[in-house]
C-alpha cells in the first residue's frame, strides 16, 4: 500500500566494531582471547583465539618415562590435578595390564571427589563473580576449598599440584589423621552447601541474570561432543561413572543431576548439586576403605606392550581422556589428552550470539575452563 | 526539643562564613573520603571473611594515606590517540560537582555554605554534571570499553534522573520547600515513614545514579574491566575515586537530610547526629555492595521505566492526595497508612513486573 504522506525516518548508522576480550582479562579465566564483534551491546559474532598457554605437554610427554609424565598432567587442568592424575594412571594401567590393590582405588575415589567438589568450588565462585557479585562468593568458596586443600596437602604434601598417583598405586599410604580430618569435613560441608544455596539460588538478580540465558539445546550439546557439567545441565544423563564405570564406581550408590534447560542457571544448579553427590561417594568410600598395600608390583621403568590405549574419567569439567601408544620402550609414543573444556569451548560462539556482552561474560563463565587444559 | 540555629552568616559576616564553610566542606569531604575508603574495605573485608587491610597503622587506619600518596606519585599516562585537553578536564568535571552538593546540606542548624530556597532542585541539577565528566573520560580515552561504559552512564543517568526527583517532590509537598533547611525543620516525623516508598525508590534511583553495585555497570569490572577509567592512571584515576567517594558521601548526606531527619535527634549532638546517620546510609551501601550481583543494562532500563517510574508517580499522586484532602489530619495516621500503600504496591508491582529472564529485544 503507497502511503501518501511521506514520512521522514531518522536513521542513524551505527555499525558493528570489534572488541579484543583478553587474553588479559578478569573474566577470561587464565588467557583465553575472544575476538567479539559487538553491535552497541549486543554480541554479533565471536572468534576464540587459543594458544596462550600453549606448552606442549603433549609432546614433552613422549620423551619422558612413564611416571614422569605425571607430573606434567599435573599441570593440565590445575584446578583438578587430582582428577588428571587418575585419567593418566587408568590410562596406562590400561595399556600395561596393571591391576591395583583394593586400597588404592577406595583412596583414589577419595581423591577425585574431594578434587570434583574443589574444582566446582571454583567454577561456581567465578561464575556468580562473573555475574557481577563482588568478591563475596567466590571468598567464601574459597574458604572451604581450602579446607579441600588442606587434605590434599596432607596426603602428598601439595596445595595445587599434587602428582599424588603413581601408575599402579599411589605415592603414598593417607597418613592416620587423614580419615578424622575427612570425616570432620564430610560433616561441615554439606551445612556450607547449603549456605552457598540460601545466598544464591533464589537471588533475584543472579536468576535475572543467569535463567535462560545462554541456552544450550540438547541436541548441540550432544553434537559437538559437550561432557560434564555443561552436557548434563542441558538434560542429557550421561556421566561416564555410570556410563562407563571405571575404577570401583559401581560399588556406590549416587546420582546424577541433570538441567531442565540447558540454560547458564542449570549448569550452576548442576554443579551444585554434584558437590552433593560427590559427599555421598564420600561418605561411602571413608566407611569402605580397607587395609592394605598402597602400591602393586610395578618396575622402576615401565615397558608396556606395544599397542594403545584410551582410559577416560569423569573430569569435574568433563570427559577428560588420556590416549596412549606405546612402541614398547619406556617412554609413550604418542600421547594425547582429550580435553574436555577444549571440547566444550568449541560451542561458545554459538551460546553467545545475540546476547549481550554482559550475558558473554556469564555464559562463558558458565562453561568452567581451564586454559591449562584447553592449550595444554 | 528545642532546636539551636546558628545565625545564617555565623561567624559574623558574609566572607567569613564564605571562608569558613568552604574549607569547612572541603576537609569534611577529604576527611571522610579517607575514613569512608578504609570503613569500606574493611567492611567489605568482614563481610567476605577476609581481614582487609590492617597492616599501615593501627587497624590499617593510615592505609589510605599510604594508598593516595602511591596515586600521587604514579605515571600519568594518557593514550596517544585521545583527546588530552578532555582527557586531562574529565576527572575535573566528575569531582567538582560532588563537592558543590554539599554547599546546601546542613551539617546542624544553621550550619550550611548557602541555605538555597531551592536546595532541591539545585543538588539534582548539579549532580548530573558528573556524568559530563564521566562521558568526557570515556570519549577522551579512545578506548571501546571506556566508552561502552560511558554511554551506560548516560543512559542510566537519564533514566533514573526522572524516579529519583519524582520521589523527592513527595517529601517537598509535605515539607511545603525546597531548601533542605526547612526540610529538616519541617521533619517532626522523619519522613522515611511518611513516604517509605519514596525512599526506597529515591534510594535505589540514587544508587543506580553513583554507580554502586548492584548498578554498577558504568565500570562493570567483570565485562568492561573498569569502564569509563580504564585509561586513566596516577592522581587523575585518584580523583575519579574521589569522586566516586564524594558522591558516595553526597548521596549519603542527601538522604539523612531528606528522609532521615537530618541532623535532628535525642541525646547527641546535632552534627554528630548527622555524621552517624550518613554512617549508616553508606554501610548500607557497602553491605548492597558485598551482597548482590550486577543487573543487566537493559534489566537496569527496564527496572527504572517500569518498576520505578510507575510507583514514584503514584507515590506523588497518593502524597498530594492524603495533603490536599486531608489537611488537618494529624501526620502520625498517615504512617501506618503509607507503610502498608508502600508494601501493597511493591508487592502488586512485582506480580507485573519480572526483572527479565533471557533475551530482551532492544
Amino acid at each position: 500500500m503507497a502511503t501518501t504522506a511521506k514520512t521522514k525516518e531518522v536513521v542513524i548508522n551505527t555499525e558493528p566494531f570489534v572488541v579484543n576480550f583478553g587474553p588479559a582479562h578478569p573474566s577470561t579465566h587464565g588467557v583465553f582471547r575472544m575476538r567479539i564483534t559487538l553491535d552497541g551491546e549486543v554480541v554479533v559474532d565471536m572468534e576464540p583465539v587459543f594458544g596462550y598457554l600453549h606448552r606442549g605437554i603433549e609432546k614433552l610427554a613422549e620423551e619422558r618415562t612413564y611416571t614422569q609424565v605425571i607430573p606434567l598432567t599435573d599441570r593440565l587442568d590445575y584446578l583438578a590435578s587430582m582428577s588428571n592424575n587418575l585419567a593418566y594412571c587408568l590410562a596406562v594401567e590400561k595399556l600395561a595390564g596393571i591391576a591395583v590393590p583394593e586400597r588404592v582405588e577406595y583412596i583414589r575415589v577419595i581423591m577425585a571427589e574431594l578434587q570434583r567438589i574443589a574444582s566446582h568450588l571454583i567454577a561456581v565462585g567465578s561464575f556468580v563473580q562473573d555475574c557481577g557479585a563482588f568478591m563475596t562468593p567466590y571468598v567464601y568458596m574459597l574458604r572451604e576449598r581450602e579446607r579441600i586443600l588442606d587434605l590434599f596437602e596432607m596426603v602428598s604434601g601439595q596445595r595445587l599440584t599434587y602428582n599424588y598417583m603413581r601408575v599402579g598405586g599411589v605415592s603414598q599410604d593417607v597418613p592416620d589423621e587423614f580419615i578424622p580430618a575427612l570425616a570432620k569435613f564430610l560433616k561441615e560441608m554439606p551445612g556450607w552447601i547449603n549456605e552457598y544455596d540460601r545466598l544464591l539460588k533464589d537471588n533475584e538478580i543472579l536468576l535475572a541474570r543467569a535463567k535462560g540465558v545462554g541456552i544450550l539445546p540438547r541436541d548441540l550439546a550432544i553434537d559437538i561432543a559437550a561432557s560434564g557439567p555443561v552436557l548434563r545441565g542441558s538434560g542429557v544423563k550421561w556421566d561416564i561413572r555410570k556410563a562407563d564405570p571405571y575404577s570401583i564406581y559401581d560399588r556406590f550408590e549416587f546420582d546424577i543431576p541433570t538441567g531442565t534447560v540447558g540454560d547458564c542457571y542449570d549448569r550452576y544448579r548442576v554443579r551444585v548439586e554434584e558437590m552433593r553427590q560427590s559427599l555421598r561417594i564420600l561418605k561411602q568410600a571413608m566407611k569402605g576403605l580397607p587395609r592394605g598395600e598402597v602400591r602393586s608390583e610395578v618396575p622402576h621403568l615401565i615397558r608396556p606392550p606395544a599397542g594403545e590405549a584410551y582410559g577416560h574419567i569423569e573430569a569435574p569439567k568433563g570427559d577428560l581422556g588420556f590416549y596412549l601408544v606405546s612402541d614398547g620402550s619406556i617412554a609413550p609414543y604418542r600421547f594425547h589428552v582429550r580435553a574436555p573444556t577444549l571440547i566444550n569451548l568449541t560451542v561458545l560462539a554459538d551460546m553467545m550470539r545475540g546476547w549481550k556482552i554482559a550475558d558473554a561474560i556469564v555464559i562463558f563463565g558458565s562453561i568452567d575452563i581451564c586454559m591449562g587444559e584447553v592449550d595444554r | 526539643m528545642a532546636m539551636q540555629w546558628l545565625p545564617p552568616d555565623w561567624p559574623g559576616n558574609f566572607w567569613a562564613h564564605w571562608a569558613v564553610f568552604t574549607v569547612i566542606i572541603v576537609a569534611f569531604i577529604l576527611v571522610m573520603f579517607l575514613a569512608f575508603t578504609w570503613f569500606e574495605r574493611r567492611a567489605l573485608a568482614i563481610m567476605q571473611a577476609r581481614l582487609g587491610p590492617n597492616r599501615a597503622g593501627p587497624f590499617g587506619l593510615l592505609q589510605p594515606v599510604a594508598d593516595g600518596l602511591k596515586v600521587l606519585l604514579k605515571e600519568d599516562i594518557v593514550p596517544a590517540k585521545g583527546d588530552k585537553l578532555v582527557h586531562w578536564l574529565a576527572p575535573v568535571v566528575a569531582f567538582v560537582p560532588a563537592m558543590l552538593i554539599f554547599a546546601v546540606i546542613p551539617f546542624q542548624g544553621g550550619a550550611l555554605l548557602a541555605d538555597l530556597n531551592i536546595g532541591i532542585l539545585y543538588i539534582v541539577a548539579i549532580s548530573s554534571v558528573t556524568t559530563v565528566g564521566i562521558f568526557m573520560a570515556g570519549w577522551a580515552s579512545n578506548n571501546k570499553y571506556s566508552t561502552l561504559g560511558a554511554m551506560r552512564q548516560i543512559a542510566s543517568v537519564v533514566s533514573y534522573e526522572i524516579p529519583v526527583v519524582l520521589s523527592v517532590v513527595g517529601v517537598v509537598l509535605l515539607a511545603g520547600s525546597l531548601s533542605l533547611q526547612q526540610i529538616v525543620a519541617a521533619q517532626d516525623i522523619p519522613f522515611i515513614l511518611l513516604q517509605p516508598l519514596g525512599f526506597l525508590l529515591f534510594f535505589i534511583g540514587a544508587l543506580a545514579e553513583i554507580n554502586r553495585t548492584p548498578f554498577d555497570l558504568t565500570e562493570a569490572d567483570s565485562e568492561l574491566v573498569a569502564g569509563f577509567n580504564i585509561e586513566y592512571s596516577g592522581i587523575k584515576w585518584g580523583l575519579f575515586f574521589l569522586a566516586e567517594y564524594a558522591e558516595a558521601l553526597a548521596i549519603s548526606a542527601i538522604v539523612t537530610t531528606v528522609f532521615l531527619g537530618g541532623w535532628r535527634g535525642p541525646l547527641l549532638p546535632d552534627w554528630l547526629w548527622f555524621l552517624v546517620k550518613v554512617g549508616i546510609i553508606f554501610f548500607v551501601i557497602v553491605w548492597i555492595r558485598t551482597t548482590i550481583p550486577r543487573v543487566r543494562i537493559d534489566q537496569l532500563m527496564a527496572l527504572a521505566w517500569k518498576f520505578l517510574f510507575p510507583l514514584a508517580l503514584l507515590n506523588l499522586l497518593i502524597t498530594a492526595v492524603e495533603i490536599l484532602v486531608w489537611p488537618e489530619v494529624s501526620l502520625w495516621v498517615f504512617v501506618p497508612v503509607n507503610i502498608a500503600i508502600a508494601i501493597v504496591l511493591i508487592v502488586l508491582w512485582s506480580k507485573f513486573f519480572k526483572l527479565g529472564w533471557g533475551k530482551v529485544e532492544v
